[in-house]
């Protein structure tokens, strides 16, 4: 580049522009003469003011560009690099231009296989589209089951009172510590009632967490003791709003297979990447953690947040998680347990502290233990208890918590009595514990069902054993197994059949009736209750054996 | 015209005839040139003649029948003056870049205060130091505005518990004292939120009858006869053949819609619909497209689009579509627009599901939700759902629909077949409070309540826009949003109503477009005359300070303008 250059730099651009202008005018005045007009300056003084006003603007814009500082530096730099390899100038030029279509081009789409489509058949296409119903009629079984379900008259109980006027023995209901029978439970929440109505009126963050969620709370991280609890308003939702306000897209978690459909349902909802193990396997949960590791090294991937998630108790099993193991595993492999332990707080440990008092484990290894209120803690509602972090975290990030209402603080009140209730008589898990032994002794000489789940849990189920039993698909299966709780009904036992939403379960699920042990019976009801029930399944059982 | 109907209405008697005494003169001195309420007049002359001059102006200043007028022009959204909308951008550029400033300064020397971002011997941190940046440097320096922790009931008043920080918002400590404030917050729409009267005094027999919980899922052991009753009056309330109860409103949304909706069908979504409609949608698996907020041109040109193209890449026919709308809009305080969305149905065939959880109760000359309020019969939409957490004081949501769609969710919705069903003494509630509104106690309270919440939310929402504010929303909705625009406000309007014994609720980014953070109130019939211009002076005097007054109506008034004449015109 010679020194002359940058000398013209100036007056150059504004030369450039000017020629460009009349070559223009030249262009036009040819082409108009072409079709045989006459061009004349005066007859068309419009076009001739036109061509001034543009000849001015131009040069004015050429000057104030050279007055910006550094446009010579660019326009010097443009200049070099055409001379050097014109063809990038051209290559630069169509990328300019290709960057602007693209900008302006607002119709984009991601899907390319959009058809454009006339009006008309627009409109035909409107016409001829038929929706399905929004929800069929239901089959006559889906009827039947229905009709089955037991309608309670009055309160629930240990025995409670059936539409149709009997009073039955109740092993359905989750109410393991007996609260539903206590008296003192009742007056506290009336009196609850005095001072705070029922509804809260508004989600936590607009004035809704009244200082008795703050109570229970504090009551329960103390009791399981955690650093700090999060509070949500329905039991079921919670675990499904925990997850996914830490599990993102890129994260990954690991999962039993026998975990509930709440979980299911978090894991879904935060698309993080998932693996399941086999249910209750350590060695089957070490193979994948040592799978994912490998990856880990092969891809070189960036890390992200990993889970183990399962139960303490399973809902869907009975049996009981084996927590130390699943602590060493996750340290070894820096996993963060999230442990649903619906079913386990209050009936498991020798306070009832759930899993990690029953294997006498610091529950602030567990990163996050969830939880619902409306078991064993006769109330409603669910919580999430861990680390100030996780709980702080999820008040603004947990979508049940944030955008739905608080729990109505006469169920926040009655959540924290049970606690104290049970801290005040340390027996009562022992009790459940000990009906639960007899239950399970009666029960264990029936040759044509299984009992799951493990002795020291007071859920489990009855499986038809397909070895004795011929009946193979599910539906079969719910019919006999209703046969039995109808017939257990008729002798004075209320059970249920566990219910799934067998389409969206991930995995099968045997049919099973789930029983519930509770504190309230003694022992020799619970062995006559057994002894009923074993006698109601051979008879309802007994020709169906293969 | 729909204004009050005057039957037998002379007889009822304000609850605090104290608090009208200083409108009264007012009126009285403005009566002949009033000629606004002319209908009302004739309304009432046909239907009730002994009644005095005098009690007519006590009844007609105080209520007011939520109706949709034919006048009515509907809502549109004002802009500020381009000033306010570049200084709130601006204010979050600053905010943003201080936010990365004392980051890059504390990450090199407070690097104690960020090891929960950064990877710890193995472990991921557990929120990335992307998503934590807007909690982290511009939430926390509000946090005093969120989670106000309280104490009693949450009705007029609210008790709020005072806490102090120390640490710039990241701790809270309670002082031990409380504040009483006027309730500004509290979804409180029909003042059912009361610890004696004919609910709580239900809901104690209740209790002794029933106990607490029912401590199982609606399909296995957790139904009684309470669970039927309340479901059958919810039916007839609503004007549908059946409904049934899940125990939280949220869940209502989020495990109805993936037992109504799957892979294959169509989920049309408006763009404002809340969390729990969201949730429920992506877990159906349907596919969801959104259309501008209560914009029907919008809607349609969608609606035209997906049925003509079908599903995307195999453009096979959709199942079926299912479209989502709110009765009132939590955040926007607008009402959809219902009967064009019933008009579009009957062309389009998709399927209706309306969201009344701030509507039900809250709308409508019998408190029947946004199609009372149209007039619409209650047939054309398929799917109502709801929530008791608002009008009635309670807890819990439900669905209602025809008896098929009923039976057939009731077997394959998660909440009945997994989650506890919802509690008697809530269940209580809700039957008494209906029941009043029904007037099936046999009084006049529960259409006292409806009228005097449509006169306060019309007053308060009038008169605020007289003021100059910049108001979102139709007129008739009980949720109020002011806007406040720059972020710098947000706190100071929720800090100067603190001082000034007045709770609100500010709502900012994420939960509104970023632009158009705003203060939202939340009108209850038990909100007196007074406190209303308790409220409307409080904020022209905030509006004053904050310069909120920033709507370019050309006829504001002064406040004194707006207490004297304030219920003209309504
Ligand atoms: C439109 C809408 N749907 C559902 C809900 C959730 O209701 P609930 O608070 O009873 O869980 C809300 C509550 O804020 C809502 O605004």
């Amino acid at each position: 580049m010679s020194l002359k250059n940058v000398n013209y730099v100036e007056s150059g651009i504004s030369m450039t522009l000017k020629a460009r202008c009349w070559r223009l005018r030249a262009f036009m005045t040819k082409h108009h003469r072409n079709k045989e007009f006459k061009m004349d300056n005066t007859a068309y003084p419009a076009l001739n003011e036109l061509f001034v006003f543009l000849n001015t603007t131009l040069t004015n814009i050429s000057i104030f560009y050279s007055r910006i500082p550094g446009s010579g530096i660019l326009l010097k730099y443009i200049k070099n690099s055409h001379q050097n390899d014109p063809f990038r100038t051209v290559l630069e030029v169509m990328l300019l231009v290709f960057g602007i279509i693209y900008l302006y081009k607002n119709k984009y789409r991601t899907d390319n296989s959009f058809i454009e489509l006339t009006p008309k058949e627009i409109e035909d296409l409107v016409e001829e589209w038929q929706p399905d119903p929004l929800l069929p009629k239901i089959t006559e079984e889906q009827k039947r089951e229905l009709d089955k379900v037991p309608i309670i008259n009055g309160s629930t109980g240990p025995r409670v009172k059936l539409m149709n006027g009997k009073t039955v023995m109740n092993l359905g209901n989750f109410d393991f510590l007996g609260f539903s029978i206590n008296e003192h439970l009742k007056e506290k929440a009336i009196e609850t009632l005095r001072h705070y109505g029922v509804g809260s009126c508004g989600p936590p963050g607009f004035y809704g967490t009244i200082d008795v969620h703050t109570e229970f709370e504090r009551t329960l991280s103390e009791f399981l003791g955690t650093e700090g609890t999060i509070l949500y308003s329905q039991g079921f939702s919670t675990i499904g709003s925990a997850i996914p306000s830490f599990c993102k897209r890129g994260d990954i978690i690991v999962a039993d297979e026998g975990c509930n459909f709440a979980i299911q349902k978090g894991i879904q909802i935060s698309r993080s990447s998932i693996k399941w193990y086999k249910h209750n396997d350590m060695k089957d949960l070490e193979k994948i953690l040592q799978k994912i590791k490998d990856e880990d090294i092969e891809t070189g991937r960036r890390l992200t947040r990993r889970f183990i998630v399962t139960e303490g108790i399973f809902e869907n099993y009975g049996d009981i998680s084996p927590l130390p193991k699943l602590i060493e595993l996750k340290k070894k492999f820096k996993y963060r347990l999230i442990l649903d332990e619906t079913f386990s707080i209050g009936t498991l440990g020798k306070r009832g502290a759930g899993l990690t008092d029953y294997f006498d484990v610091n529950p602030q290894e567990v990163d996050m233990i969830v939880g619902s209120m409306c078991h064993a803690l006769h109330s409603s509602g669910g919580f999430c208890s861990g680390s100030f972090e996780i709980t702080d975290y999820q008040r603004i990030s947990g979508p049940a918590y944030v955008f739905s209402a608080a729990l109505p603080a006469m169920l926040a009140v009655c959540a924290t009595e049970s606690l104290l209730h049970l801290s005040r008589n340390p027996y009562l898990p022992a009790t459940i514990l000990s009906n639960t032994k007899s239950f399970k002794n009666a029960l264990s000489h029936v040759k044509y069902i299984k009992v799951e789940g493990s002795l020291d849990s007071p859920i489990f189920h009855l499986r038809l054993n397909d070895d004795v039993i011929k009946v193979d698909s599910s539906d079969e299966k719910d019919k006999l197994l209703q046969e039995i709780v109808d017939e257990a009904m008729n002798n004075g036992i209320l059970l249920t059949r566990a219910k799934y939403l067998r389409s969206q379960e991930i995995f099968d699920v045997e049919p099973s009736i789930r029983i519930c042990i509770t504190a309230s019976f003694t022992k020799k009801e619970i062995e006559k209750a057994a002894s009923t029930i074993k006698n109601v399944v051979n008879k309802v059982l007994k020709n169906k054996i293969r | 015209m729909a204004k009050v109907s005057h039957t037998k209405r002379s007889s009822i008697i304000p609850e605090n005839s104290s608090d009208y005494s200083v409108s009264d003169n007012v009126i009285i001195d403005n009566n002949n040139n009033n000629n606004n309420n002319k209908s009302v007049e004739d309304d009432s002359n046909n239907e009730n003649n002994n009644v005095t001059h005098k009690e007519q102006d006590v009844d007609r200043k105080h209520r007011y029948v939520s109706k949709r007028r034919d006048d009515d022009p509907g809502w549109v959204e004002e802009v500020p003056p381009y000033y306010f909308l570049f200084t709130t951008y601006f204010s979050y550029l600053v905010l943003i870049c201080f936010g990365h400033i004392r980051d890059f300064f504390g990450k090199r020397f407070r690097s104690n205060n960020y090891q929960h971002l950064k990877e710890q011997n193995g472990y991921a941190p557990l929120n990335s130091d992307f998503d934590n940046f807007y909690v982290r440097r511009l939430k926390l320096r509000i946090n005093d505005c969120f989670n106000r922790p309280v104490t009693g009931v949450p009705g007029r008043k609210i008790t709020l518990l005072e806490r102090e920080t120390k640490d710039y918002c990241k701790t809270f400590q309670l002082t031990g004292k409380t504040k009483e404030c006027l309730n500004l917050s509290s979804y409180n729409y029909l003042g059912f939120a009361q610890a004696d009267g004919p609910c709580a005094d239900a809901v104690e027999q209740v209790v002794r009858k029933y106990g607490i919980s029912m401590c199982s899922p609606r399909l296995e052991v957790g139904t009684s006869d309470l669970h039927l009753q309340v479901e059958s009056l919810v039916a007839r309330f609503v004007g549908k053949k059946a409904a049934m109860i899940i125990s939280m409103g949220y869940a209502t949304n989020s495990t109805t819609l993936p037992a109504l909706v799957s892979k294959g069908c169509l989920i049309i979504s408006d763009e404002f619909n809340h969390s729990s409609l969201v949730f429920g949608s992506r877990l159906s698996g349907a596919f969801i497209r959104v259309f501008k907020h209560n914009n029907m041109e919008d809607l349609e040109s969608l609606l035209k689009e997906c049925i003509s193209q079908g599903q995307p890449r195999t453009h096979r026919p959709w199942k079926k579509i299912l479209l989502l709308v709110e009765g009132i809009y939590s955040m926007e305080g607008s009402i959809c627009n219902l009967p064009k969305i019933i008009e579009l149905k009957r062309k389009y065939k998709f399927y209706l599901y309306v969201d009344e959880a701030h509507s039900i109760g809250a709308l409508g000359p019998r408190g029947r939700g946004v199609c009372d309020y149209y007039g619409v019969d209650p047939e054309d939409v398929d799917i109502m759902m709801g929530t008791f957490t608002k009008s009635f004081g309670a807890a819990g949501g439900y669905i209602a629909a025809n008896q098929d769609v009923i039976d057939h969710l009731r077997i394959i919705n998660h909440s009945s077949i997994y989650a506890e069903s919802i509690t008697p003494l809530v269940l209580q509630q809700i039957y008494t409070s209906m029941s009043i509104i029904m007037g099936e106690d046999g009084t006049n309270e529960g259409q006292s309540r409806l009228e005097h919440l449509a006169f306060n939310a019309r007053y308060l929402s009038t008169n605020l826009r007289r003021l100059g504010f910049i108001i979102y929303g139709d007129r008739d909705s009980p949720i109020i949003p002011l806007l406040l625009f720059n972020p710098a406000k947000i706190p100071a309007f929720s800090r100067e109503c603190l001082k000034r014994n007045m709770a609100v609720v500010v709502v900012a980014y994420p939960a509104t477009p970023m632009i158009s953070s705003r203060a939202r109130f939340c009108i209850s019939a038990a909100h007196t005359r007074q406190d209303l211009d308790e409220i409307l002076k409080t904020c022209n005097e905030i509006g004053d300070i904050l310069q909120l007054k920033l709507s370019n109506n050309p006829k504001k008034l002064t406040i004194e303008e707006v207490l004297k004449y304030g219920e003209h015109g309504l």
